[in-house]
């Protein structure tokens, strides 16, 4: 297995992670397989509850129990993060992949002066404290703060500052893969898009990857080059963003992309999905999104759907698709 | 009711509405200019959306017309009547029937002690819309019929815990309904639900207008779900409306830099990419602390000339029904 090589960044393959819960097993994550390749940015969207932040999670190793990663394999440039141990893993967080949690702003030491904040990364991973100091101002003028801030205190900056901050924090080793775990959900959409900008602004500077996580799959399709839907932990469409959006196949992406109403074109009555997303802990039998599907057939709630390519770049999991 | 006249009624009309929060010491008391000098009106079966960012002061103005906190000033005409004369203290039971609020948060609207029954039983006993249990329980069934919570029996008899968001939040509806208000006052109803479920509720509020006629005033921060459910649209900065006027009006000719800002940061697939310019802002609202004189937005605003920062502009009609304040437009100055 370990054999394959692929010129990949990021390549998941079949990962499950469970959470074992009192009332049962919760499968999170059940099988889901991607890649990112480098200078791509990978949206993933889905639902609350679908699954998507413990993937990042587990990407980085920092799943707490009940949360348990079962099977599968996370290769970052061919090595496998689930065989890491705590030490390699300390190397390797922050100066390989970083991440930027949601309300990231809020995880900011109230206490500690920013630049303490920004730098603590910078020191542990071996810089001198005059490397750091100066690296941290250069962050600054990338994520757009004047320097000066670097002394004030969290509470005297406002929310899209703070996030700009954790970004900073997140570059600051430039890494070639960055999570962005919902980073602007917290923020008015004037900041978020103010932030969006700068990201991939940053992005064309440093050249970097981006897996972005969010349900605002609007946003998504502005922002990545490819996106992948989660349902109820499994990976159901797969496609290039404006093929996703312009061509959706899977009846779970159709009803997404009908929950999104538009400030502009024609007005049109929007479905959203009826029903509600199913506990996780009793599934649904076959394809987990049968009950609210509106193009269900006999076999879906039988046989679990396998996934298909449909073109080059474009796949999904569906019996509609079906030979 | 006498004939039905060509002009529609105005059920809602608020008029300079006025709200500052004391901040402070006991010796050095400030205040914050929540909401100022903000006007507008709901015409029987009208959705009217306020829309803007978080502390523009929308939460802050529908509790004012709930009556759930005092006024600081202004007025507040339901039906032509001036509430706050006619019941200065607190509001009647009869304007608390007409006049009924749905909440953001779904998870902490319901009291987790108590079942679906009880927090829709309690309204028609207290509105006297029901009595004796047989019919109580069966006003309660009907409820969750038209919200379609199905079975309803059973859903009756559940705790909030044992309902998803999307259905609390019907329940929620349900709860509006029971007294059959004319006004809904619905506070960011769907942004707390799931993205697949939103939609859902949202048609049902659109369903309830077109079968009872009634009005709401749907706040969000969400500008497509604004031009999705609203009638009218007011966009809030900083406690003022900047503008105001039709939906298609305000998302297709905004006026005001503000809404052409906010309107330019929402993301929009449909519009293809980059197709628009991106406007650029930098800047944070001012406090609401002893805010400055003239224009709120005019720090940030690449528009803004000498007067915008002395003098607040008035309102200024562009179009029918489309009201903009902005120095930019006609002569400003109160």
């Amino acid at each position: 297995m370990n054999s394959i090589s692929t010129n990949s960044l990021l390549d998941i393959r079949d990962l499950k992670v469970n959470y074992l819960t009192t009332d049962g097993v919760v499968k999170a994550v059940d099988g889901v397989s991607f890649k990112i390749q480098p200078g791509e940015v990978v949206g993933l969207a889905g639902e609350s509850g679908s699954g998507k932040s413990t993937i990042a999670h587990a990407i980085l190793r920092i799943l707490h129990p009940p949360a348990l990663i079962t099977g599968g394999q996370v290769l970052f440039e061919e090595m496998d993060i689930l065989k890491m141990d705590e030490l390699e893993l300390e190397q390797f967080r922050w100066k390989e992949i970083s991440i930027v949690f949601q309300s990231a702003m809020n995880a900011l030491n109230p206490v500690m002066k920013i630049r303490d904040q920004i730098t603590d990364v910078m020191l542990h991973h071996g810089m001198s404290k005059s490397e750091a100091g100066e690296r941290a101002i250069e962050l600054f003028d990338l994520v757009g703060i004047e320097p000066a801030r670097l002394d004030s205190y969290p509470h005297q900056l406002s929310g899209g500052m703070r996030q700009r901050v954790v970004i900073a924090i997140a570059l600051s080793l430039n890494p070639p893969l960055l999570i962005l775990d919902e980073p602007t959900t917290a923020l008015d959409v004037v900041v978020q898009k103010d932030i969006l900008e700068q990201i991939t602004l940053l992005r064309q500077q440093l050249g970097f990857s981006i897996l972005f996580i969010t349900h605002d799959l609007s946003l998504l399709v502005e922002i990545s080059t490819h996106i992948s839907i989660m349902y109820a932990g499994e990976l159901v469409e797969k496609a290039p963003a404006r093929e996703l959006f312009e061509n959706p196949q899977h009846p779970y992406t159709l009803g997404l992309i009908n929950s999104f109403p538009s400030i502009s074109g024609l007005e049109q009555k929007l479905s959203g999905i009826p029903g509600s997303p199913p506990n996780l802990i009793s599934p649904p039998s076959g394809c987990k999104f049968h009950p609210r599907c509106p193009r269900v057939l006999p076999i879906c709630s039988q046989i679990v759907p396998v996934t298909r390519q449909i073109s080059s770049n474009h796949s999904l999991a569906c019996h509609l698709f079906d030979e | 009711m006498g004939e039905k006249t060509a002009q529609p009624e105005v059920l809602l009309e608020i008029r300079n509405l006025t709200k500052h929060f004391p901040v402070g010491t006991f010796l050095n008391t400030k205040q914050v200019h929540a909401v100022e000098d903000v006007s507008f009106t709901v015409e029987r079966g009208q959705v009217v959306a306020l829309v803007g960012e978080s502390g523009s002061g929308k939460t802050t103005t529908i509790r004012m017309i709930a009556r759930l906190i005092p006024v600081t000033g202004g007025n507040i005409f339901f039906k032509g009547q001036d509430i706050l004369k006619t019941e200065p203290r607190q509001a009647t039971l009869d304007y608390r029937r007409q006049v009924q609020m749905i909440f953001q948060d779904p998870f902490s609207s319901l009291n987790p002690v108590h079942t679906i029954e009880h927090h829709l039983s309690r309204l028609l006993v207290i509105h006297k819309k029901a009595t004796g249990r047989q019919q109580i329980h069966e006003r309660v069934c009907e409820l969750l019929d038209t919200v379609e919570l199905k079975p309803a029996d059973t859903i009756a008899s559940r705790y909030p815990h044992q309902l998803s968001g999307g259905q609390r939040q019907r329940v929620a509806i349900a709860r509006a309904l029971a007294v059959n208000p004319e006004l809904i006052l619905a506070d960011e109803p769907i942004s707390m639900l799931d993205v697949s479920i939103r939609m859902g509720i949202l048609n049902l509020l659109v369903q309830l207008k077109e079968d009872r006629g009634i009005s709401y005033v749907y706040i969000t921060h969400d500008l497509a779900s604004a031009r999705y459910f609203g009638d009218k649209t007011m966009v809030m900065y900083a406690g003022h409306i900047v503008e105001g006027g039709d939906r298609e009006e305000i998302m297709g000719n905004p006026a005001h830099p503000y809404t052409q800002l906010l309107l330019s940061a929402v993301p929009d697939p449909h519009a293809g990419l980059r197709t628009k310019k991106a406007i650029v802002t930098r800047g944070d609202v001012p406090s609401l602390i002893n805010p400055p004189p003239g224009c709120l937005f005019a720090p940030r605003c690449n528009r803004a000339m000498d007067i915008c920062r002395q003098v607040r502009a008035g309102s200024t009609q562009i179009n029918p029904g489309h009201l903009v304040h902005c120095h930019l437009y006609g002569t400003g100055g109160e």
